[in-house]
């Protein structure tokens, strides 16, 4: 497959590769890794007409702490992240979500700062970083601002970043001196994208949670914040019990839609089992583990019946959800007919 | 425009399309046409070469942005007639079948042994899940990588013994 033609333009400073982008307007595109934006192009869905490669500017690969935060560069790859040291216990959700992404042949060219400009709610990055109340650098014409993540995304692939301006790097903020976290996500083979991913985050102080960040991959239209369990969890002791509350309100706060990965449903239970695990996983992490309590059935009867109504995959209505829709209705499925 | 590149060691230059992928320039213009195209869509990893020792996939690479650096094809495994050690191990350990995935499987896998000169069972499944076998041989690749680690070491003994 072949893109369609473009200009090529490979600056050596970023003030120039601004000015390159304000002077192609909204029709330039910033190559990084590339990983997601040449497999649009070759797809045609992307058709800019200036392709500005930043692989040249210096100083764009830092993966570092700096005053308690951590700064991740426009040019840092995935596969940085996942060799680096750095990225366990406080920073644990970013350590755990960076082998997940995509394939390893890929994390080689791929980047975090540009998975977060492609804005695919699929994406692993923006739920890692969402949860850790990450915030991007964005250089443009006008000068630098930051943008919190929950206001960079906009929808699936639009984000408030203008077309003259460039991600430099993405900030994470101290999560304080006990803080863990993890990333769960459930694919149907290595590269694929997620069916549902969760990205955990807590800070622990005097035995309560003080910051708590879950964030939700591929079941809305961007990568999404299960606000209602953050708070049911940000100050109270972790108990088992509040793990299944906060689990409840974040497979709530999931708006997925069926596909082939799976039916809405299941989507939404995987969040709720997703949140529970990576909740109990990261108390583990701290040294304060919960257990389950007593266990509930693995099956329950309102699932058996959804899994008997639903096709799995599709999920749309079988004929025997169909029919015992029917049956439920005053009068039956012949109506009330004598 | 003119794009430089090393080439299996020897510097290479073509006229090219800013669009033009690596993996065209390297069939098309350089008819190097050990690298194969498999999906396109950057999934199978068929295409993987590497960049500058690192592997990528060159279906997903323009080739205007290798200007500069060294790319290392199946073409250059070999070297004096003699095949390099990963070529041996697929031989010996007959890792590959139709032999479509099997230049990308080479490359990636030297990659890992120079990175991991003693990998696990895992740490090779692991590092290969960006290339997919789909006459499914993945076991005896998997023992391809294997005999060669086993067979560098052994052979770098003997020479520190020597």
């Amino acid at each position: 497959m072949y893109p369609a033609s473009f200009d090529y333009l490979a600056p050596a400073t970023l003030e120039e590769a601004l000015d390159i982008l304000g002077r192609y307007g909204d029709d330039a595109k910033v190559l990084a890794g590339g990983q997601s934006l040449i497999p649009l192009m070759k797809l045609r869905l992307a058709a800019p007409r200036a392709v500005v490669d930043i692989n040249r500017l210096p100083g764009l690969d830092t993966l570092a702490t700096e005053d308690g935060g951590l700064r991740i560069g426009a040019l840092v790859r995935h596969k940085t992240c996942e060799r680096s040291e750095l990225l366990g216990g406080r920073w644990g959700t970013l350590g755990a979500a960076a082998p997940l992404i995509s394939d390893p042949i890929i994390r080689n060219l791929g980047t975090v700062c540009g998975s977060l400009a492609h804005a695919d709610p699929q994406g692993d990055w923006g739920s890692a970083l969402l949860a850790m109340d990450a915030e991007v650098v964005a250089r443009g014409p006008d000068g630098t601002r930051t943008i919190p993540l929950r206001e960079l995304f906009e929808g699936p692939f639009v984000t408030s970043l203008a077309p003259t301006e460039i991600i430099t790097e993405v900030r994470v903020p101290d999560p304080g001196p006990s803080a863990g976290g993890t990333y769960l996500k459930l694919e149907r083979k290595v590269g694929d994208f997620a069916t549902v991913g969760v990205a955990v985050h807590l800070s622990v102080a005097d035995g309560r949670v003080g910051r708590a960040g879950i964030a939700l991959t591929a079941v809305g239209p961007t990568n999404l914040r299960a606000t209602a369990a953050e708070e049911a969890l940000a100050g109270s002791e972790l108990t088992d019990e509040v793990i299944l509350e906060a689990a409840e309100m974040a497979a709530h706060a999931a708006h997925p839609y069926s596909d082939t990965r799976g039916s809405a449903d299941y989507k939404r239970q995987v969040v709720q089992v997703f949140t529970e695990r990576g909740l109990r996983s990261v108390a583990t992490s701290l040294g304060a583990p919960v257990q389950a309590g007593s266990p509930g059935p693995v099956t329950s009867e309102a699932s058996l019946e959804a899994t008997r109504r639903q096709d799995y995959f599709s999920g749309e209505r079988t004929l025997a959800g169909v029919m015992e829709e029917l049956e439920e209705k005053p009068g039956g499925p012949d109506g009330g007919a004598p | 425009m003119k794009v430089n590149v090393v080439v299996n060691g020897q510097e290479r230059s073509a006229e090219v399309e800013p669009r033009l992928l690596l993996v065209h320039l390297l069939r098309e213009k350089l008819r190097l046409t050990g690298t194969h195209i498999g999906c396109d869509t950057t999934s199978c990893g068929a295409c993987t070469v590497l960049l500058d020792g690192t592997p990528v996939k060159s279906c997903t690479m323009f080739a205007v942005q290798a200007e500069g650096r060294e790319v290392t094809t199946v073409e250059g495994l070999a070297a004096n007639g003699k095949l390099h050690p990963i070529q041996e191990g697929f031989k010996e350990e007959h890792g590959l079948q139709c032999g479509f995935c099997t230049p990308g499987m080479l490359l990636a896998s030297k990659a890992l042994l120079e990175e991991n000169p003693d990998p696990s069972e895992e740490d090779i499944r692991w590092a290969l899940s960006g290339n997919l076998c789909r006459c499914t041989g993945y076991q005896n690749i998997v023992n391809a990588v294997q005999w060669t680690a086993k067979k560098i070491q052994s052979d770098s003994a003997a020479t520190g013994a020597s």
